[in-house]
């Protein structure tokens, strides 16, 4: 590290980072990040950790560090003094904000704490562990810019001459500043562009698009010429589940929270979904990635995936789609036909009936509470059967003194009814069927995959609700992904103030290393391997077209 | 195709099967009178199958009312005009809707629609014959290879209630990419990206090729209409082709008309009195709940635009719900933009259309949801509540229960007019819109009479 360190007004600094530049700190002012080295005019002097009274050559402004506490406190009214005396014992203190030594302590400090103010009237959602200082260090220090990038280049960012790229260029990136500012239509064209971009605005939240015919940021260039030039060509096949679309079978939570117990009705959505998209679609490459607070979002990446049309992609949705309730109609599922398809069979199999008899049932004591049980009757066609067990179950309220579970006694009185022999009506069979899809199958919101131009949060965002990051979830393990383990930002840039200066394996420092390194080793390196192979065939195939054509 | 204006007599195109894909225009010679009359009566084909699908006809129901439609309009007097009649329409008719986004969405679905059963009346050689001309030579499945799915095969067929036929069942294996429609309905077993098409299933391969094929067409004609012929035949066809093309679609109702201007102090009571299932449902859960999911905002906003509420109007009307719910300040930030883009005032700046009952029947509302049609998408005792609310009952609301059982939605909301209005609605509806138009007519008269 022989790099000077150019530091500016409002920079966020790791205490590692002072430490290991040590004397080679240059405060300059202005736009720094458009070059390596500052404006001779711009540069204000040196700054030196070493030196106790950590004062820059003082031509026209001091250096200050101030110190920026952890976990979302509010700022501490430190006095500049006091933040210098902590540097030097190198306690445990994390990170910086550089100031210059002209500007007033108050009104920085006042302009802190006027955030929290207004964030704090939304309720306590907000922030423990997020604000836009820890964001800038995220982004400076961990986020996997050149991953993201090697991602969603899909090969074109190599020599091989059959490489496209303007590739990377006409992919749209779309940011969510502060405040809610939106800027669509962002590209780049290199990894150094979208990395500079991402620190310097800092967003809240990083989507991504679609690629387009040509470079999204000057689609009012070509708009000028007449006729659609301006239009999606390839995208990643995507899907997004939300608990919320949940609350009509979950009882432990609601709305945005999740807990341990309804989470799992994310786990069966992607075991569901997962094997279906590799073994019926014959897709390869698929990411799951966690939402940040409440949900799974799902990228199929394949060539074969990203090429499919809008209605290729409808037809995939629907194919996956059972529940078909609203609010207005208390059937959520009707499965029709003498059989079910493989698809259901299977997922009802291996996954939907053992989740539900297992683990739901109890867990949300479906069958114990009245109200609930109600809903579950309503499901039964047979209003006979319905009754019957009505009564019994209000009856035996008390009587219960066995040691099994209430929910599940009641439910194998449930199919014993229903399945016995002398029931003859399929639509009466088929009905526990109907009820396990109804409280356990993937609800997915079909628009987002239904077209090309819909924006998807991208992997390793921050949510800035919870501070929890982003991150895959490996599919043949989902069972052992808790979100409430999930690190958040503040968490994360606790665990690199701790580790040691020296540690420099990225994939140790923090426990965001081991997503890192599960999305390179597990998804990214195999997509890309494929992704060589396909460029090298498809380009073979032309040349030998092109030499028969010679030959002719 | 030359169009001529004498008596002259058509050259007889070389066609083999009588089914035609249309990949080109014919080398015809076709008299102007023919030009439009031939049109008139394809177009009377596609209306009837437009009006027949937008009721929710079964395929069973609609496989007849398509070969009874073609037979009646499409005949000639002459036999061995009637291949000719049936291209030189279709060519016609393309440069009648070729002309904006939504008639070619309109001309496309209806002539897949007519395409998809006429395909299904040919006999089992003609349909392998038209697949070959779409070169859609798919391997058909080895003996091996079928044992090794049989199960699954079976599994399929009989989750559709088409048993699995006798062993000498041909299946064909396809990228799922070109069964859309098969993989949507999972009509289809899937494996590794491949789908498994029966024999009786290639209708949906030669309809999916049949579409993309006319879609692309389309684009090419407008190209062509607007560069050239629009200017070459401003004195001869352009009239022709401009008149035929609102013949018989109707008014879209994006500029309200004859009732322009409500505003909001009358909307509550106008919504008692005129508007439609749908959209009182919606008018009222937004009061109830001061929230509706984008799927609502859009159907009731649109709705009301063409009701002919201001735009000024629809963002304080919009608002005073809202802020109750998600303050005025996240309103202005997050909702006021989508009511002002549908009044063309913000992103692509299109003067968006009100829905049609075709396209709310064919929307598919989810958890949350509000819009759809009511009488498609309710329960049957919420729909009963519903129409209790709107001062149906007896009678009248088991006569639009029961046209709901038949799946007849605007049949049934037609009944709900007819029983609210106590006045017959010959024309049937088919706009929300409409239907508020044709209430406030009847009220208007109504309060003429008494005053």
């Amino acid at each position: 590290m022989n790099e000077n360190l150019l530091v500016d007004l409002n920079d966020v600094i790791s205490f590692d980072a002072l430490q290991s530049h040590n004397k080679n700190i240059i405060v300059a002012q202005g736009d720094k990040r458009s070059d390596s080295r500052p404006a001779e005019g711009s540069r204000l002097g040196r700054a030196s950790i070493g030196n106790p009274n950590l004062s820059p050559n003082p031509t026209q402004s001091q250096l200050v560090l101030t110190y920026l506490p952890p976990k979302g406190l509010p700022f501490p009214p430190f006095s500049p003094k006091r933040a210098k005396g902590q540097v030097a014992g190198s306690s445990n203190l994390s990170f910086f904000r550089v100031e210059f030594g002209n500007m007033t302590k108050k009104e920085e400090f006042g302009d802190g704490r006027d955030d929290m103010l207004i964030d704090g009237d939304h309720g306590k959602s907000i922030t423990d562990g997020f604000s836009p200082e820890y964001l800038k260090a995220y982004y400076g220090m961990l986020f996997p810019h050149a991953e993201i990038f090697k991602w969603m280049s899909y090969g074109h960012d190599g020599k091989h001459p059959a490489c496209d790229h303007s590739y990377f260029g006409r992919r749209e990136f779309s940011f969510t500043l502060d405040n809610d500012i939106y800027l669509r239509f962002q590209s780049f064209n290199n990894a150094a562009e979208l990395e500079n971009s991402i620190k310097e605005k800092c967003p809240f939240k990083i989507d991504i698009g679609p690629v387009y015919s040509v470079d999204p940021a000057k689609r009012h260039a070509y708009a000028q010429a007449g006729d659609n030039v301006f239009t999606p060509v390839e995208r990643e096949l995507i899907f997004d589940i939300d608990m919320s679309d949940y609350d009509d079978v979950r009882y432990c939570c609601s709305g945005a929270d999740v807990c341990i117990d309804c989470w799992p009705l994310m786990t069966i959505a992607i075991k569901v979904m997962d094997t279906a998209l590799r073994d019926d679609f014959g897709f390869n490459h698929i990411l799951w990635v966690y939402s940040g607070r409440r949900g799974v979002h799902c990228w199929v990446c394949d060539g074969r995936a990203r090429r499919l049309t809008n209605e290729q992609r409808a037809a995939v949705a629907d194919y996956f789609r059972v529940y078909k309730g609203n609010d207005n109609s208390n059937k959520m599922v009707s499965l029709i036909g003498p059989a079910l398809h493989p698809l259901l069979i299977r997922s009802y199999a291996d996954v939907l009936r053992g989740f539900f008899e297992e683990k739901l049932l109890c867990s949300q004591k479906l069958l114990s509470i009245e109200e609930r049980f109600q809903k579950i009757l309503d499901l039964i066609p047979d209003e006979d059967i319905a009754a019957e067990l009505q009564s019994r179950w209000q009856e035996n309220r008390r009587s219960s003194i066995s040691k099994e579970d209430v929910n599940a006694v009641r439910w194998e009185q449930l199919k014993h009814l229903v399945q016995s022999p002398k029931q003859k009506a399929l639509g009466v069979r088929r009905c526990v069927e109907e009820i396990v899809f109804s409280y356990t199958y993937p609800r997915l919101d079909m628009e987002v995959s239904k077209h090309m131009n819909h924006l998807l949060k991208a992997p390793f965002c921050v949510h800035p609700k919870t501070g929890r990051v982003c991150i895959p979830i490996d599919p043949e393990h989902c069972d052992d992904f808790d979100p409430t383990a999930v690190p958040t930002l503040s968490e994360l840039l606790e665990e690199l103030n701790s580790s040691r200066a020296d540690v420099n394996d990225e994939f140790n420092r923090t426990s965001l290393g081991r997503s890192v390194k599960f999305f390179r080793t597990s998804f990214l390196e195999p997509l890309l391997k494929s992704c060589k192979e396909e460029m090298e065939s498809t380009y073979n195939a032309k040349l030998q077209q092109s030499k028969n054509s010679l030959s002719w | 195709m030359e169009i001529i204006g004498s008596n002259k007599k058509i050259v007889t195109a070389d066609t083999t099967s009588s089914l035609s894909l249309y990949r080109s225009a014919p080398a015809l010679e076709v008299r102007l009178d023919d030009f439009e009359l031939f049109a008139i009566d394809r177009l009377r084909v596609l209306k009837g199958i437009s009006d027949a699908l937008s009721r929710g006809r079964k395929p069973e129901e609609m496989k007849k009312l398509v070969d009874e439609l073609w037979r009646v309009n499409m005949k000639h007097r002459n036999p061995s005009e009637v291949i000719n009649k049936d291209i030189i329409s279709h060519f016609v008719l393309r440069l009648v809707y070729c002309r904006t986004d939504d008639l070619r969405k309109w001309f496309l679905s209806m002539e897949t629609t007519l395409f998809r059963y006429r395909f299904r009346l040919e006999n089992a050689d003609a349909q392998r014959m038209l697949m070959s001309e779409f070169n859609l030579s798919y391997k058909v499945l080895s003996n091996a290879e079928l044992e090794s799915v049989k199960g699954k095969l079976s599994q399929v067929a009989s989750s559709i209630g088409q048993p699995l036929g006798t062993s000498d069942t041909i299946f064909f294996k396809v990228p799922f990419e070109e069964v859309p429609e098969l993989v949507a309905s999972r009509r289809v077993f899937l494996l590794k990206g491949y789908a498994y098409v029966a024999m009786n299933q290639v209708v949906s391969l030669v309809v999916t090729q049949f579409r993309s094929h006319l879609s692309k067409a389309l684009v090419l004609t407008n190209r062509k209409w607007t560069s050239t012929i629009q200017e070459q035949e401003k004195g001869r066809l352009t009239p022709i082709v401009e008149a035929l093309s609102t013949m018989y679609l109707g008014p879209d109702y994006s500029q309200p008309k004859e009732f322009a201007e409500i505003s909001i102090k009358d909307i509550d009571q106008v919504a008692n009195s005129s508007f439609p299932l749908c959209m009182h449902h919606l008018f009222g859960k937004l009061r109830e709940d001061h929230h509706l999911k984008h799927g609502g905002r859009m159907q009731l906003g649109l709705f009301l635009k063409g009701v002919g509420l201001k735009l000024d109007d629809a963002l304080a009307f919009w608002k005073a719900e809202f802020s109750q719910k998600v303050g005025s300040e996240r309103f202005d930030k997050e909702y006021a933009y989508s009511i002002r883009h549908n009044y063309g005032k913000e992103g692509k700046r299109t003067d968006y259309t009100p829905y049609s009952c075709q396209k709310i029947i064919a929307s598919t509302p989810s958890v949350g949801d509000h819009h759809g049609c009511p009488y498609r998408h309710f329960s049957e005792e919420n729909l009963r509540a519903a129409l209790g609310k709107m001062g149906v009952g007896g009678r009248s609301m088991d006569e639009v229960l029961d046209k709901v059982r038949n799946k007849h939605y605007q049949l049934a909301c037609t009944l709900t007019f007819e029983a609210i209005h106590a006045s017959s609605c010959d024309t049937g509806i088919n706009h929300p819109n409409q239907y508020f138009s044709e209430s406030q007519k009847i009220l208007q008269s109504k309060n003429h009479m008494t005053t």
